[in-house]
């Protein structure tokens, strides 16, 4: 391969066998519980009781430390969605399969919590609940774009065909990524423009920045975390009639 | 890489990029419909419409909000640091409505070119900072730039 370390190309080449993946999750999943815990935690404490009040929202402007990393984690997902559809698409790869349909759901429910906080935020502060501006609209259209993934994966039966079917969908649905993040830029719209991801310094104060990033974390861990849960059982669905899972199930049910 | 595995990397990577031209030549022409609100320099110039409800949007000038008759009605100007326009409102303004900060107000002009609107959004700006961070910028005498000079 490219300059990738042998080690580091081995251990993709592991994790792609669905009995690894499965033993090593296993054994990842509690030390992920306790960061994303420890995680969440400070960012909390940080964010809501630490935190000064903004100078003209008060309080209100404390719903940042869910909205944003929600949004974040929405088009976040959505591109190791597309990236993970591709290889599967390119190399056939099973457990790549499996990573894009298992985030799809997590990815769901971001963009569903970014816009209702977003739309709790909206009420008083802006005076409306809802507007179609670009950067609101093309949210949205994200959480339709996980809903018709969802929904044609579990529309057709037999799950190979599925994961093409869902990943084309996946990629060509990429173009709407770009169009979200720069909506606030390339056109008028009531959303303010970008705080922390721009070129210039975060226009945030440093101690309102801190919990927000650590709530940005938490969030990945807790991503990783269901995406997980969710990759193990769909695994354990699509092998069912494999070796492994049949050893594995005599071992640990007792059948 | 397999010459297979290449055609459909090759493949994967034309569909998207003709997915992503679509998208933005059709973004392209819609371009002054996503627009969610007019400047005052277009409504100055003419650009917007006549005789129909737009949104109008800019920055509340400093001391420009009065309230003519004692009552609900509240006139101020708006600018987008070009030209100016005048708004007139009746009714219960948003939490962050105030002079120096961005709204977009849904209305039509009338016969003297006074914006009469409808509703009045506040549009927030991208900056989180703590009241005292504020009140020193504002007296450029207590931030420690301002004790050096």
């Amino acid at each position: 391969m490219f300059l990738v370390p042998d080690s580091v190309v081995r251990f993709f080449h592991r994790m792609a066998s669905p009995p690894h993946f499965y033993a090593f999750s296993e054994r990842l999943m509690p030390w992920l519980v306790v960061l994303f815990l420890l995680l969440t935690v400070t960012g909390l404490y940080g964010g809501l009781y630490l935190a000064p009040p903004d100078y003209q929202q008060g309080d209100s402007y404390r719903i940042i430390y869910i909205h944003v990393p929600a949004a974040w984690m929405s088009l976040f997902i959505y591109v190791v969605m597309a990236i993970a559809g591709a290889i599967g698409l390119i190399w056939r790869i099973k457990l790549a399969e499996i990573v894009m349909i298992s985030s799809a759901s997590v990815g769901a429910s971001f963009t569903f919590i970014a816009l209702v906080t977003g739309s709790l935020w909206g009420k008083p502060m802006w005076g409306t609940w809802w507007v179609w501006d670009a950067r609101l609209t093309s949210e949205l259209i994200l959480l339709f774009l996980y809903l018709g993934i969802i929904g044609l994966y579990g529309a057709i039966d037999d799950k190979r065909t599925a994961s093409k079917a869902v990943a084309i969908l996946a990629l060509v649905g990429v173009v709407n990524i770009p169009i979200i993040h720069y909506s606030v830029e390339w056109w008028n719209t009531l959303h303010q423009g970008p705080t922390v991801a721009k070129m210039d310094k975060p226009s945030i104060h440093v101690s309102m920045l801190t919990p927000l990033l650590l709530m940005a974390l938490a969030f990945k861990v807790y991503y990783a975390i269901a995406l997980i849960l969710q990759a193990r059982v769909e695994l354990l669905q699509r092998e069912r009639n494999s070796q492994w899972v049949k050893t594995k199930a005599v071992e640990e049910g007792g059948l | 890489m397999k010459p297979a595995r290449k055609q459909r990397l090759i493949l994967i990577g034309l569909m998207v990029l003709g997915a992503s031209l679509a998208t933005a030549f059709a973004l392209k022409s819609f371009n002054d419909n996503l627009m969610y609100f007019f400047p005052p320099t277009d409504v100055v110039e003419g650009k917007a419409p006549k005789d129909a409800l737009f949104r109008l949007g800019g920055m509340v000038i400093k001391g420009s909000v009065e309230r003519p008759d004692k009552g609900m009605m509240v006139r101020f100007k708006l600018t987008d640091f070009n030209k100016e326009v005048t708004v007139e409102y009746t009714g219960i303004l948003p939490d962050l409505f105030r002079e120096g900060q961005g709204i977009v107000a849904h209305g039509r002009l009338n016969a003297q070119g006074v914006f009469i609107a409808e509703e009045v959004l506040a549009k927030h700006d991208e900056n989180y900072m703590p009241p005292e961070v504020k009140a020193t910028l504002k007296n450029p005498a207590n931030s420690p730039a301002g004790q050096a000079q």
